[in-house]
């Protein structure tokens, strides 16, 4: 041990765990209260998450207990974004202002059953942050295809051949309700993740944030890779960090290198991590390419 | 108007149809936040109330939502964070929004919904009739039935008494039916704003989630933890039969109105007969009962004002005893029978060991118009054959082609 040598500063405050209480019940390296905790260095207590049906709804624990320091409000499967428009319009038409509400859901909750109250909350431009955890399939149902699910995956209800289409992009759905905020973000970029919820505190209206959410359970990998696996979506250049307010697409720092498609790690790094690609053909991995190239060329017009 | 004016306790007299008068309830509620989505025949309780906004007669919040699930979902997240909320809709909305239905019944939450009624498709029909009503008697809802426009107002503004209450913490919904009250123009007295201030007071639930206090609501609970809630729930809809009553009786405090609590029993005390029906064509059964009497024929007329809670002490007061009850339902739960008379026999059985002769009439469903001399001839053919002994239906489904 070196006497002279200050710790570092951690770049996040230490009030990670403030909010987020040891002993919820999620699974092991489960990335929801990884994304918590990031929402508990920002808002602390005064948060009121809004949770429709989904892994999430299990992982605070059961009744009496309660693993989060904040307010939660449980709702039906496909009402986050319309049970987060009341809450905020009470709160204004009550004059408080120091509450963050945010709608909390899963990929099924956003991009199916709830996109139409998503919607019709962006539209309405009610001032919240909508955060969807992305674990790109029905999770506490047992695994089954959402429609962001990505090609070639398999799940308990594509069982043999794996999806066959393409992951529903709801950013960029977000982005054409023209919100002042949506982003992209990644439960393996701490530091990003946070940077841009402090953004979004800043902004009026409808922010919208993607949060890539790895699962060690649906995509068939052992938990302390959560992280890891994360961290190579980036690197492959498969999901990509950014910002988009003021009509401009903003390139996150952890992504900007893959802009240069050389820097990008081979996408077959971040497959071969995961049993529900373990039956991809030589062809599929062919068009998921494909579809990163795709994909950062639509980055590259928008920026 | 049913309602006894007693005497004038100030106010005014507007005419108005029953979509406006419920707006207008809703208004001198001073409700902060209304999230609504139009569908016929609700639609100008929405308009009206959008219009009091916008003119800044009403200091509240419109949501525009995208569907009637959103609705209800939103008018929850306004009211479980404080605010007095409200919505209104009607059949195919109110169904697509029912499990909302239970999910803010069974969080205890208070909250007012206005329903005005409409027939089920397919096919499509925008006439009334109770099925959209009644198909959310289970969601631990207290549920109110209008049978004019005063009473429209008169309950819509009673409701949020009714689900603030601390021994109720429930959501009511008030149901009227659609054109038929909805759209057609009466005078409705409508009392001072200061009096309604001071009667109904400031917003009281059991809970608020603002952020003041880390507070979480709807996490996943134990079989039995869950049952002790739900049981929980039933003995609110238990207590709140006396407040029923007694908003009833302070409301005539402001108004001079009255309406005997849950239900409204006319011509009862010496009838033989019994006639029980709900909604705005019990005025008409009135009215056939009233020429009955006239005839000699000692009848009365039975109104149910709720039916959640249900009035089983009204039931065995003016039914037990009887001879013959007849209920009308505008309603039928296919393969049974009519839902009110489902429900009063039920609760009929529980006080009396000896039923009187029972009849359900079902009538009026998709809309179909019955007129006073209708409910006239099936009264009087009903208590004449049971009088000469004959055999009564036990069900009738009473029909007439179209002409």
């Amino acid at each position: 041990m070196g006497e002279s040598k200050p710790r570092p500063r951690p770049p996040l405050p230490y009030n990670m765990r403030d909010v987020v209480l040891p002993g919820d019940a999620a699974c092991p390296g489960c990335p929801i209260p990884m994304g918590w905790k990031v929402l508990s260095a920002v808002f602390g207590e005064k948060m009121i998450l809004v949770i429709p049906a989904s892994c999430s709804s299990v992982v605070v624990g059961a009744y009496p207990g309660n693993s989060l320091k904040a307010s939660v409000v449980h709702v039906a499967f496909a009402s986050a974004g319309a049970v987060a428009s009341g809450i905020t319009e009470a709160l204004r038409r009550r004059g408080i202002n120091d509450v963050q509400v945010i709608a909390w859901a899963g990929d099924g909750g956003t991009a199916d059953i709830g996109m139409a109250s998503l919607s019709g909350a962006a539209e309405r431009n009610h001032d919240f942050i909508y955060i969807m955890y992305d674990n790109e399939a029905y999770m506490n149902t047992g695994i089954q295809r959402s429609s962001s699910t990505p090609y070639g995956a398999w799940t308990t209800t594509t069982p043999i051949i794996g999806k066959t289409e393409h992951k529903k992009d709801v950013a960029k759905i977000m982005i054409a309700h023209g919100v002042p905020y949506v982003a992209t973000a990644s439960v393996a970029y701490p530091h990003d993740f946070y940077a841009k919820l402090q953004r979004a505190k800043r902004i009026h209206g409808f922010k919208f944030i993607h949060l890539h959410a790895p699962c060690p359970v649906g995509w068939r990998f052992d938990p302390k890779y959560t992280a890891r696996i994360a961290r190579l979506a980036v690197e492959t250049g498969l999901w990509v960090l950014y910002e988009y307010y003021d009509g401009k697409l903003r390139l996150s720092g952890p992504s900007r290198p893959y802009l240069d498609p050389s820097k990008r790690k081979p996408v077959e790094e971040y497959l071969k991590l995961q049993g529900r690609f373990k039956r991809l053909t030589p062809e599929k991995i062919e068009e998921i390419k494909k579809y990163v190239e795709w994909n950062w060329e639509w980055v590259k017009r928008h920026m | 108007m049913t309602a006894i004016l007693e005497e004038s306790r100030g106010g005014r007299i507007l005419p108005l149809t029953g979509n406006y008068a419920v707006a207008m309830a809703a208004k001198m509620a001073r409700v902060q936040v209304v999230a609504a989505y139009p569908i016929t025949p609700q639609t100008s309780v929405i308009e009206k109330l959008s219009e009091y906004i916008e003119a800044g007669e009403l200091e509240a919040t419109m949501i525009r939502v995208e569907s009637e699930h959103s609705a209800l979902a939103a008018t929850f997240g306004a009211a479980i964070a404080g605010a007095r909320a409200f919505t209104a809709t009607s059949s195919h909305g109110l169904l697509y929004m029912h499990e909302w239905v239970h999910w803010t019944g069974r969080a205890r939450v208070p909250i007012v919904m206005a329903i005005v009624t409409r027939a089920i498709a397919p096919p499509w029909n925008i006439w009334p009739d109770h099925s959209d009503f009644y198909d959310q008697r289970d969601a631990g809802w207290v549920m109110g039935f209008a049978m004019d426009n005063q009473e429209a107002f008169d309950l819509t503004l009673q409701a949020f008494r009714i689900s603030e209450d601390p021994r109720v913490y429930l959501p009511v919904m008030i149901g009227l039916e659609g054109f038929i009250l909805g759209h057609t123009t009466m005078p409705v007295h409508i009392p001072d704003q200061e009096a309604v201030d001071e009667w109904l007071g400031p917003r009281r639930q059991g809970f608020v989630i603002d952020g003041s206090e880390p507070l979480a609501h709807g996490n996943l609970a134990w079989p039995e933890d869950t049952e002790e809630m739900f049981m929980d729930i039933h003995r609110a809809m238990m207590e709140a039969k006396s407040v029923i009553r007694e908003v009833d009786e302070e409301y005539y405090r402001i108004t001079g109105r009255r309406y005997g609590g849950l239900t409204q029993c006319i011509r009862c005390s010496d009838a033989k007969y019994v006639v029980s029906s709900m909604g705005a064509w019990s005025g008409d059964i009135m009215e056939a009962v009233e020429k009955l009497r006239g005839e000699g024929y000692p009848v009365g007329v039975l109104r149910f004002r709720f039916i959640r809670p249900f009035p089983e002490e009204d039931v065995a007061e003016h039914l037990a005893g009887k001879k013959l009850v007849v209920v009308f339902d505008r309603a039928i739960s296919f393969g049974s029978m009519g839902q009110l008379f489902m429900e009063t026999v039920a609760h009929l059985a529980k006080h009396t060991g000896k039923l009187p002769v029972l009849r359900n009439i079902v009538a009026g469903v998709g809309g179909v118009n019955v007129e006073w001399r209708e409910f006239y001839e099936l009264i009087k053919d009903s208590i004449d054959r049971f009088e000469e002994g004959g055999e009564l239906e036990y069900f009738t489904w009473y029909h007439k082609a179209r002409r």
